[in-house]
């Protein structure tokens, strides 16, 4: 492994050593798309959620409009398994620190 | 759930699936990706090599894994008239991924509801098998809404 792909140090921090890669909170989006149909994109959201419809509802036309929308969050690994229960379902989702 | 299907829609979801499945199948976990399966396979980190390394390594698998069952689910349920909730998201998610890896292929965009191709296009088959598709996505989804 190279030294750019070691684990992250916190150098500035008050108290090095507190923030882990698991505490950092990570946030799950839904990319826009022209192949997935907005009804689709509704139930995989309330199917995966719990969503309400009118809240699943709200995330897809984010997704629709703005090109994209978080539709969940958590520490890494919570972030991943949702990611990848987006993906069984075919939707673009990706991840990132939420910063 | 009461599916109403006519033979010869039944039997060319049949030929997709199997289509499907030999495409699955032809892609190693680690090969390089048919282009038209990109769509199946997303990438999870977007500025993270390593973590998305090992998410790949991981999830490609086991989405492999997913969908096989789910085309097995939709075979042998394929000429059913009832279809209980499990079987329905096998469908849904089946119907999706043709819908995913064809409209890749055709290289669909947003507005091409509108666009028109000669008869004869060797694209004018596809497009009709994905819209149909897209029809038959929609109606699954509306009844399982209800």
């Amino acid at each position: 492994m190279s030294q750019t792909e070691s684990s992250p140090v916190v150098t500035d921090d008050e108290s090095p050593g507190s923030i882990t890669d698991e505490d950092t909170p990570w946030v799950v989006l839904v990319w826009n798309d022209p192949i997935n149909l907005m009804s689709y994109v509704v139930h995989v959201l309330q199917k995966l959620f719990g969503y309400s419809s009118e809240k699943a509802t709200q995330l897809m036309l984010d997704v629709h409009h703005k090109g994209r929308a978080v539709v969940s969050n958590g520490n890494r690994e919570k972030a991943e398994l949702d990611v990848f229960r987006l993906h069984e379902f075919g939707l673009w989702a990706t991840m990132q620190k939420d910063v | 759930m009461e599916v109403k299907i006519g033979e010869e829609e039944r039997q060319l979801i049949g030929d997709l699936i199997d289509q499907l499945r030999e495409l699955l199948l032809a892609t190693s976990p680690e090969g390089k990706l048919d282009p038209s399966l990109r769509r199946l396979y997303p990438t999870a980190y977007v500025d993270d090599v390593r973590h998305e390394q090992e998410y790949q390594r991981s999830a490609r698998d086991q989405l492999l894994e997913r969908r096989l069952s789910h085309l097995d689910v939709v075979e042998a349920t394929l000429n059913d008239a009832e279809l209980d909730s499990d079987s329905v998201t096998a469908w849904i998610t089946t119907v999706n991924d043709l819908r995913l890896v064809l409209g890749t292929h055709l290289d669909v965009s947003e507005d091409d509801e509108s666009k028109i191709l000669d008869s004869g296009d060797p694209q004018e088959q596809q497009q009709a098998i994905y819209h149909y598709l897209s029809h038959l996505l929609g109606e699954f989804v509306e009844a399982a809404g209800r």
